[in-house]
């Protein structure tokens, strides 16, 4: 593989990751959020996968095989079975307007102004990691501002959107973001940490699929806006 | 010190409570089995009590089914007892210490209708077996817990776990602290597997406070859960998460490599998450959520952090296996570059502040605090807080070693600031008991950050002091609470009258735990106000120690007068011959002892002095 050939695959991978996240702000069906998570995932492990390539690196490809396998494949998967286990089948075939759990219905900020809101996280992005880069400039240390949006954008979902699932998505939006910028930065942790983040992001997972499950027992229903029971 | 007892030392911190976890989840699944078994052999059909009966194995191995056992019936979940709601408005008719007895009192999916009569009053009368009656739990029973009970059992039904076993990993970690403290002073840090696991002296000084307050929390564990009535499927549930959340707490405490440490923190979240959300009441639930949402992505920015500091660390010419190891980090910070390391400084004090209840992520404390069970709110509260400022403690040293001192020391201070401007607000409009301590918390890790904002030796050692004095009291005040919700039935400060009068033993407890929170002789927390105070006039940002006595007069102020309200008056109800209400001698020991050791700490350090100075050279040395 070529110089400019990898320069080119990361810049497409890191394109397909960064516009993964600006797509979920853009979508409002929580399953098809889940499935541009993800692609998203996919994009991720490529950039891994191409970053071992490129370094001659057999355990960085097995590092990106595992991502992949968890963020493309495992947490899917659990964010779905959250979504499908309190929804239940609809009777009538017919047609109707879905206000149901399965939308993201009322985000604090809407679908235009989020959009907006990307670009412009990701211009911030751009000026607070120019140190970075200034560091040490490799192709793909010029990509980690890419990285950086990821995490703001993901933390820009979990504030505005206002459905359980999506605040989920959002949480690992970030997490996506962050391992990112370590796998451009520094071609990704030790795997000692690697391995215990994934596990951590894992049981995560679950916890917030559970407590999605009580959520929907006790309230009725897994918009955040419900739970105010608690406050000063 | 040979090197295989160093590893055990470092080691049994960590193992012996995640093996206490295991046998907690041992024991529930051969109770599963047996229960099984003998339900068949009876011919009871009791479907449900295998159900409530299976979340602990359900929760280990397949977490992913747990929500089927979980979500059963709304009805339940408002049957909880829960503080404020009906449920719990009967309690003050009942003695404590007494077994609560009452039809239809069926909290958990045990006593369910389709249950025979004599089940309910297994699942009522058995978890309410105090520490005492012993089944020998000895270190025998710690291996195989509960064996020899079970086959002597007559019925199907097994025995649970006593109360004894809980106090095995404490008194470990509280053991392994002692043994290093007589030795790391002397022949400097210990490490042991390469470099990941090390203990220097502020090590040793944490890891002895965990110990210390997790004695006291879990010897309040059976007791809390005899009064709650907890089944005993969700009190093992319990036991087991409480353990595994020391382990994961002694994990970060001891851990030497950065990432390690972060790993160790999260998984305190992911631990507490389903303490937080025990009673499955509505109001826990939503404590819950936002406890793990808010912790998981505030700690996510403290690993952008770290792998910020990674990246810089590669530049300096690092090899991998060292980037992220504290000792090498701190040795070699000077060749970091400024500018990635202050972008990632600011991201961990974010990140790690959030976990230390600190602005502007500190939203889930209150709510978490107030809704977790008593004991469990001593732990988060007294040393979980603490054990993510000490983490954020390591990155300081590295930072000021590459930045200067000044970078810190006003991000610090001005977070400080904020925290204590936030937590005096809340704590003068403050209405509930629980989250009065809570916001009482937010005032303390903003003074300790204070103290860390100063920088100076004398300054650190004041704020390490301040860390224990503080768990020690927290837990006292927060058992003492949970105590006081059983008999007013509520946490409503307005509600609560007369405790003095109501039940001395424990009006005194909580009026001395008061008393050492805010700071007064003879406690410990006296001596470390005063510490901080003096190296922060001496050397640190005077503005913010302004500011933070300002403030801090408020938040005493608020602090004094609620108290003082639940605690003085007369008694609630009309009857007068109402006689005080004595506090068990089991409910009662945790608290003396707290305030004893907070009192001790107030008076002399005694043979700690050496280890607590060389910890806060260790961190303000710089």
């Amino acid at each position: 593989m070529t110089d400019s050939v990898y320069t080119q695959l990361l810049d497409l991978a890191c394109g397909a990751f960064l516009l993964a996240a600006v797509v979920v702000l853009w979508l409002r069906q929580l399953s098809s959020i889940v499935r541009v998570f993800a692609l998203q995932g996919v994009a991720l492990a490529a950039v891994a996968a191409l970053l071992g390539l490129h370094e001659d690196r057999l355990g960085l490809l097995a590092v990106a095989a595992g991502i992949g396998l968890l963020r493309a494949g495992a947490l899917p998967r659990l964010m779905l079975r959250a979504l499908t286990t309190g929804t239940p089948h609809r009777s009538h075939p017919h047609y109707q307007e879905d206000v149901s759990e399965t939308r993201e219905t009322q985000p604090l900020v809407n679908v235009a102004a989020s959009l907006l809101s990307a670009a412009l996280l990701t211009l911030l992005a751009y000026a607070v990691s120019r140190p970075l880069v200034e560091l040490n400039p490799t192709p793909a240390t010029r990509a980690l501002p890419v990285g950086l949006a990821v995490v703001l954008i993901g933390f820009f979902t979990l504030v505005t959107r206002r459905r359980a699932l999506a605040q989920m998505v959002g949480f690992l939006l970030l997490d996506n973001g962050i391992t990112v910028t370590a796998f451009l930065a520094a071609s990704g942790v030790p795997l000692i940490v690697e391995l215990g983040v994934s596990f951590d992001v894992l049981l995560a997972v679950l916890v917030l699929q559970i407590l999605t499950t009580r959520m929907r027992a006790a309230f009725g229903g897994t918009g955040i806006d419900d739970l105010r029971e608690l406050r000063d | 010190m040979t090197h295989a007892t160093t590893a055990l030392l470092l080691t049994a911190p960590i193992v012996v409570p995640l093996a206490t976890s295991a046998a907690y989840a041992a024991s529930g699944l051969r109770d599963a089995k047996a229960r099984a078994a003998g339900a068949a052999a009876l011919g009871h059909r009791t479907p449900r009590q295998r159900g409530a009966a299976a979340p602990v194995a359900t929760l280990v191995l397949r977490p992913g089914h747990g929500p089927a056992t979980y979500g059963t019936t709304p009805a339940e979940t408002a049957d909880g007892p829960s503080y404020g709601g009906p449920g719990a408005r009967a309690w003050p008719g009942t003695r404590p210490g007494g077994s609560p007895g009452g039809p239809g009192t069926g909290s958990d999916g045990i006593a369910g209708p389709d249950t025979g009569p004599g089940a309910p009053a297994w699942s009522r009368g058995r978890p309410a077996a105090p520490a005492g009656t012993g089944t020998g739990a000895g270190p025998a029973g710690r291996a195989r817990p509960g064996r020899g009970p079970r086959t002597g059992a007559p019925g199907p039904v097994p025995r649970p776990l006593t109360g004894r076993l809980g106090l095995v990993s404490p008194a470990a970690i509280l053991t392994c602290g002692a043994a290093l403290a007589c030795t790391v002073p002397d022949s400097g840090p210990v490490t042991a597997y390469g470099r990941l696991l090390r203990a220097d002296a502020l090590t040793v000084w944490m890891l002895l406070t965990v110990g210390a307050v997790a004695c006291l929390a879990c010897a309040a564990n059976p007791a809390h859960l005899a009064h709650e009535r907890t089944d005993e499927p969700a009190a093992r549930r319990y036991h087991l998460l409480v353990h595994a959340f020391l382990a994961a707490m002694s994990a970060a405490v001891l851990a030497a490599n950065l990432g390690v440490l972060w790993v160790a923190i999260e998984a305190t979240t992911i631990v507490t998450a389903f303490l937080v959300g025990h009673r499955r009441t509505r109001a826990s639930v939503e404590a819950a959520w936002k406890y793990v949402v808010i912790c998981s992505a505030g700690i996510a920015l403290a690993f952008l952090g770290t792998v910020l500091l990674y990246y810089a660390a590669r530049q300096a010419g690092i090899p991998e296996a060292y980037a992220l190891d504290w000792q090498t980090l701190a040795a070699r910070a000077d060749r970091l570059d400024p500018s990635v390391t202050r972008l990632a400084t600011g991201l961990v004090v974010l990140g790690f502040g959030a976990k230390a209840g600190l602005a502007p992520l500190h939203a889930w404390l209150p709510d978490a605090h107030s809704q977790a069970p008593a004991p469990v709110s001593a732990l988060m509260s007294g040393v979980l807080l603490s054990v993510a400022f000490a983490g954020l403690l390591r990155y300081k040293v590295i930072a000021d070693a590459a930045l200067g001192a000044g970078f810190t020391r006003t991000l610090l201070a001005g977070v400080a600031v904020v925290t204590l401007a936030l937590a005096a607000a809340l704590l003068l409009a403050q209405r509930d008991c629980k989250r009065m301590l809570a916001y009482s918390s937010m005032e303390h890790m903003s003074l300790i950050a204070l103290g860390t904002a100063a920088g100076s030796p004398l300054a650190l050692s004041a704020v390490l002091l301040h860390m224990a004095g503080h768990g020690l009291a927290k837990t006292v005040a927060f058992c003492a609470s949970g105590h006081i919700a059983r008999l007013c039935g509520t946490t409503r400060i307005g509600r609560i009258r007369g405790l003095l009068a109501h039940s001395p033993c424990l009006g005194t407890a909580f009026a001395a735990a008061v008393v050492a929170l805010l700071g007064l002789p003879p406690f410990g927390l006296f001596a470390s106000e005063l510490g901080i105070a003096r190296a922060g006039f001496l050397s640190g940002p005077r503005w913010a120690l302004a500011a933070a006595l300002v403030l801090m007069l408020a938040a005493f102020a608020a602090l004094a007068a609620r108290t003082a309200r639940m605690l003085l008056g007369p008694p609630p109800g009309e009857d007068d011959e109402a006689e005080p209400v004595p506090l068990g001698a089991d409910a009662g020991a945790p608290l003396v002892a707290g305030l004893a050791a907070c009192a001790a700490l107030g008076v002399t350090t005694g043979p700690l002095t050496r280890l607590l100075s060389e910890a806060g050279e260790i961190i303000g040395g710089h």
